[in-house]
């Protein structure tokens, strides 16, 4: 039973519309017959048959528009048994065929280009806009653009802020502060901490007798614009400690915990109106007490005036929280993700103290730990803070 | 060596003008089939009906000739010698295609038999006789190109630039215009100012002559005549050919520009069947010879369909391939 | 035969070094010939083939009737039978009325044919605009023809070009366009008397730096180099790179020197809007793109159609100052 379908009559005819057929079933048709007529878009056109046979029965009625190719008739030929009784077929929508997929061309070869100048590393426009901006070093930043290029998601690694959540406010811009983006932001980074980091806490009450007679001692001998702040001993004393306790300075991400080479201490600056930002003084362990002094002087200042610039919020490594000369015994620090740890210092206050078997009074300053237990244990940790102690007791070695 | 003047009215002479048109008509039959059933692409343009006019006019030829033809050259192609299966690969776009494929119906070329296209633009075949006459006189080479054009083509400005041409430089070129009365869809009494096509190349004082295109006899006649002229460096010659194709232009084409009865009263002077008739009424071929030759030609077909069935597509790695020539070193 | 008293170097013009290709070419091989309008008794439109005529006869310095379409076809098939024609068609503004059979047969026949019948043609042509002859006769369309596969098209902008660009275009298997920018014919200069062929696929770099790569063509080559020249005086270094070949492009030496000198500025008389320019910056952008310190600028002209007064223009085409300009923006200065 040979099939009669509808006929491509142009390059681009997809379907045609039968109008009316010219044989009937029964009827006899040879090569080259007319047997039907078909509107087209260009007009009414004659379309013919290339068998011989007779025409057993009609598939498509008049009035329906059906795709190229769709089986119109079926043609019996001479010996062939009648096909089986069955309603015509009245398509219920046009389904034009999908145009099979061109076929994948592989890109030319090109001409064949010079290598890029040896050495060069390959940064994108944007990157390097948002690397100023952040201030971050473009150079040994991995790429993962094309061909390894440094694109901008990079920069926003290498600057250490997930999207998700902002680990310091956003809103230290040059142009002010704005306190309630900023405590928006510590609720979202606090939240997180505590819903993610397993802390575990440890205290240690410290003997600060020997470390204020030396701070009133060197400062005796110095203007006042020249003094040393307790605050500046404790911050260089937690970064001398961290150079043997690296597993307190780094960051915790993507399942593990990074080290930092460098040691970039965070420091709790309160801001007036509620604000808490801990920016970092890069390299702690390297400065001298004077040098810390000018960081931390810099750095409130540029703090309360709104004038940090945000890579400082993203460096640190780990925070250093003290409360200063009026505060409480300890304070219990909750870890800024993604560090691993949190050093709180109470304010130093006249206690008794076992020395030598005889109690006296001293001034004791108690001492925390918050850590990140996925990155270190209870064991380690009382050592940082016994190191933290000792590094304390000679001051002059600050 | 040149044809002689005048057909020789042998037997076996008059059967191979049958048999070429016949080849033609079953060749083109079988084209507008696989067209239909989307085996063959893009525009098919059928020379049914016309056959006289190529058969009759590369009899005058020689395989060191030079033709340019049309969009509607499969018939051209053939009479000139091409194989009927790398002509039908050419048309379904097999590497095997006359053209590796990358021409189809409207870009049949070959080397071998100096068969120059194959030309899609209506007129843009002129200046390339033109030139290839050209080279041949200033070789002295004692060929002719053969030109064959659509009346369609004399509107075009290529028309009178390169019969001018041709006659300046008294070029052997041997122009064929294949007067079927449609330019697509205008009748040549709408775009014409002057249908009698011969006398324009009068106004070139190229000599012409208007000749029945039904008659593979006249036109074959006719060509001998020109080509004589031309090889006796008497310039460039001018046919018309009086024809008709008894299709549409293409295949997609409601011909809303013709009478049915106008097609149906030249169809009873076709080519085929008033040479067949004639041939059959004088006792020159019986019906067992016709017969013959269907049989042949409906043979000859099927093994070009099956070729082309069985050829092979280009691999798509070659695509910007034969874009360039590479220089011999 | 070796004098050693002869100079090594002629003081001569683009226009003579290009009349010398051609009589070089038709010496050397019976298959060549010129053919064009006005080429043989009138001597060429730009003199370029004054007395050849004289020398070669009129059936190898062919005077043609004003038919582009037909002449350039008419080249096209006498190089399909075995010659190998220098068609001239009087300039770019003209080449218009035979684009059918360039675009459609020249570039075409070979593919069309699956590489049977390729063309061996070569056509020159004058182009560009600078002598207040309007909108008509000054336009650059070399970009236009750059755009199509199957043909090539050079530029020559120096004496050693004008004489050695057209013997490897003959020699070259494919249609071959040559432009020579109707300002330069008048260009005078010293020649090597020995001078001959020089390859048609490679640019050259006119004078080099490290500061910014100015690119330029044709015409618009020594209005480049004298920005060049303005911008040393600033401390500025730049390299300047002639393509000589607008199709193929030499991307190589184009993205070698942005790579190193970081910065570029595309010289191109053609209108700015898809010219042969943003083609240039586009393979600059694919290609060196880590490359750069400052967006790709061009120097074009306006868009507009060059008008007859000649302070417009001078306005209209691209100037040395415009492109100093460009070249010190692209360095923030």
């Amino acid at each position: 039973m040979g099939e009669f379908r509808m006929p491509s009559l142009g390059a681009d005819m997809e379907a045609g519309t039968l109008i009316e057929w010219l044989k009937k079933p029964g009827e006899a048709v040879k090569r080259g017959d007319i047997i039907a007529v078909v509107e087209t878009q260009k007009g009414a056109i004659e379309i013919e048959i290339f068998e011989t046979g007779v025409v057993d029965r009609l598939l498509v009625e008049p009035g329906l528009k059906v795709p190229v190719g769709t089986p119109l008739a079926l043609i019996r030929g001479a010996g062939e048994a009648p096909a089986k009784a069955a309603p015509p077929v009245r398509p219920a929508a046009v389904v034009l065929p999908v145009p099979a997929p061109a076929p994948a061309i592989k890109p030319a070869i090109g001409p064949i280009m010079p290598p890029p100048p040896a050495g060069a590393a390959r940064v994108s426009p944007a990157a390097r806009k948002l690397a100023a901006e952040r201030g971050v070093a473009v150079a040994g930043i991995k790429g993962t653009g094309p061909s390894g290029a440094v694109i901008s998601a990079d920069i926003e690694r290498a600057a250490g802020a997930p999207a998700a959540a902002p680990a310091a406010p956003a809103a230290a811009k040059r142009t002010g502060l704005d306190l309630a983006e900023m405590r928006r932001a510590i609720a979202a980074a606090m939240a997180r901490s505590k819903r993610e980091i397993p802390h575990y806490y440890l205290s240690h009450a410290i003997d600060m007798k020997a470390t204020l007679d030396w701070l009133a001692a060197t400062n005796a001998e110095r203007q006042p614009p020249q003094r040393l702040l307790l605050a500046a001993l404790l911050l260089k004393a937690v970064a001398l400690a961290l150079e043997q306790f690296p597993e307190f300075n780094g960051f915790y991400t993507d399942g593990a915990f990074r080290p930092s080479e460098g040691i970039h201490v965070g420091t709790a600056i309160a801001i007036r109106g509620g604000g808490l930002v801990a920016p970092a003084i890069r390299d702690a362990d390297e400065k001298t007490l004077d040098e810390l002094m000018a960081s931390l002087r810099d750095l409130v200042a540029r703090t309360r005036a709104g004038r940090l610039r945000s890579s400082e919020l993203f460096e640190p490594t780990i925070t250093v929280s003290s409360l200063g000369e009026r505060g409480v015994e300890s304070l219990y620090g909750v870890i800024y993700p993604p560090q691993v740890a949190i050093v709180g210092f109470g304010t130093p206050a006249p206690a008794p103290r076992a020395v030598d078997g005889r109690v006296e009074i001293r001034p004791i300053m108690t001492a925390t730990l918050a850590a990140d237990h996925r990155a270190s244990d209870g064991h380690r940790g009382a050592l940082f803070l016994l190191e933290i102690e000792r590094v304390l007791q000679q001051p002059e070695a600050l | 060596m040149t044809a002689a003047t005048k057909p020789h009215l042998s037997r076996a002479h008059l059967a191979e003008l049958l048999r070429q048109m016949v080849r033609i008509r079953r060749f083109e039959e079988k084209c507008v089939e696989l067209y239909q059933s989307e085996k063959i692409r893009g525009f098919l343009h059928v020379y049914i009906g016309e056959e006289a006019v190529a058969v009759g006019a590369l009899q005058a030829l020689t395989p060191e000739d030079a033709v340019v033809a049309t969009y509607r050259e499969h018939g051209h192609a053939l009479a000139r010698g091409l194989p009927m299966t790398t002509v039908m690969a050419e048309m379904y776009g097999k590497s095997e295609g006359c053209s590796r494929g990358r021409g189809g119906s409207m870009h049949i070329f070959d080397a071998a038999t100096r068969f120059y296209g194959g030309n899609a633009i209506v007129g843009g075949g002129l200046p390339l006789a033109v030139g290839l006459g050209l080279a041949d006189k200033m070789q002295g080479r004692p060929h002719v190109t053969a030109c064959f054009f659509g009346e369609g083509a004399v509107a075009e400005g290529e028309f009178h630039e390169s019969m001018n041409l041709a006659a300046l430089w008294q070029l052997p070129v041997l122009f064929v215009c294949e007067n079927n009365l449609y330019a697509m869809g205008t009748a040549l009494k709408l775009s014409e100012s002057e249908t009698d096509i011969h006398l324009k190349a009068q106004s070139y004082r190229i000599p012409s002559e208007a000749v029945d295109g039904m008659d593979v006899v006249a036109v074959e006649a006719a060509a001998r005549r020109a080509v004589e002229a031309i090889r006796a460096g008497q310039g460039p010659y001018f046919l018309e050919c009086r024809t008709y194709r008894f299709r549409a232009h293409s295949m997609f084409d409601a011909e809303l520009y013709r009478d049915k009865a106008e097609v149906e009263e030249w169809k009873k002077h076709g080519p085929i069947l008033r040479f067949g008739t004639w041939l059959r009424e004088t006792g020159i071929l019986h019906e067992a010879d016709v017969q013959a030759i269907e049989v042949e030609a409906a043979a000859e077909v099927d093994a070009a369909v099956a070729f082309a069935e069985a050829g092979t597509w280009e691999p798509v790695e070659d695509l910007t391939k034969h874009v360039y020539r590479e220089a011999a070193r | 035969m070796n004098d050693a008293a002869a100079p090594a170097t002629i003081k001569t013009t683009y226009r003579e070094a290009m009349k010398a290709a051609i009589r070089a070419a038709l010496r050397s091989d019976p298959r060549a010939f010129l053919m064009g309008e006005d080429v043989g008794r009138y001597g060429g439109c730009y003199a370029v083939t004054k007395g050849l005529l004289a020398e070669f006869g009129p059936e190898r310095i062919r005077d043609t009737p004003l038919s582009e379409s037909a002449f350039v076809g008419a080249g096209i098939g006498a190089a399909l039978g075995g010659m190998r024609p220098i068609v001239e068609i009087m300039t770019v503004n003209f080449s218009l009325l035979a684009l059918d059979q360039i675009v459609n047969n020249a570039a075409t026949l070979l593919h069309m044919s699956g590489g049977q019948f390729n063309v061996p043609l070569v056509i020159r042509m004058a182009t560009g605009a600078g002598r207040q002859l309007a909108a008509q006769h000054s336009h650059s369309l070399e970009g236009w023809y750059a755009h199509i596969p199957g043909i090539k098209v050079l530029a020559p902008a120096t004496l050693e070009d004008a004489r050695g660009m057209l013997a490897t275009a003959l020699a070259d298997p494919n249609p071959v366009l040559i432009f020579e920018h109707v300002m330069l014919y008048n260009m005078e200069g010293e020649l090597a008397a020995d001078a001959g062929a020089v390859d048609i696929d490679k640019a050259a770099i006119r004078r080099p730096g490290r500061d910014v790569t100015l690119i330029a063509y044709g015409g618009t080559l020594f209005k480049t180099l004298a920005a060049a020249e303005a911008l040393a005086k600033d401390g500025i270094e730049a390299e300047v790179i002639d393509l000589r070949s607008l199709r193929p492009l030499d991307s190589a030496t184009i993205v070698g020197s942005v790579s190193r000198t970081r910065r570029a500025v595309v010289v191109d008389e053609g209108w700015k809007t898809g010219s042969l320019s943003a083609e240039v910056t586009a393979q600059i952008m694919e290609h060196a793109f880590w490359s750069l310190d400052a967006p790709v600028a061009r120097v074009c002209s306006a868009e507009v159609p060059i008008p007859y007064p000649r302070h417009l223009e001078q306005a209209a085409l691209p100037q040395p100052e415009a492109i100093a300009a460009a070249a010190r923006a692209t360095l923030g200065r």
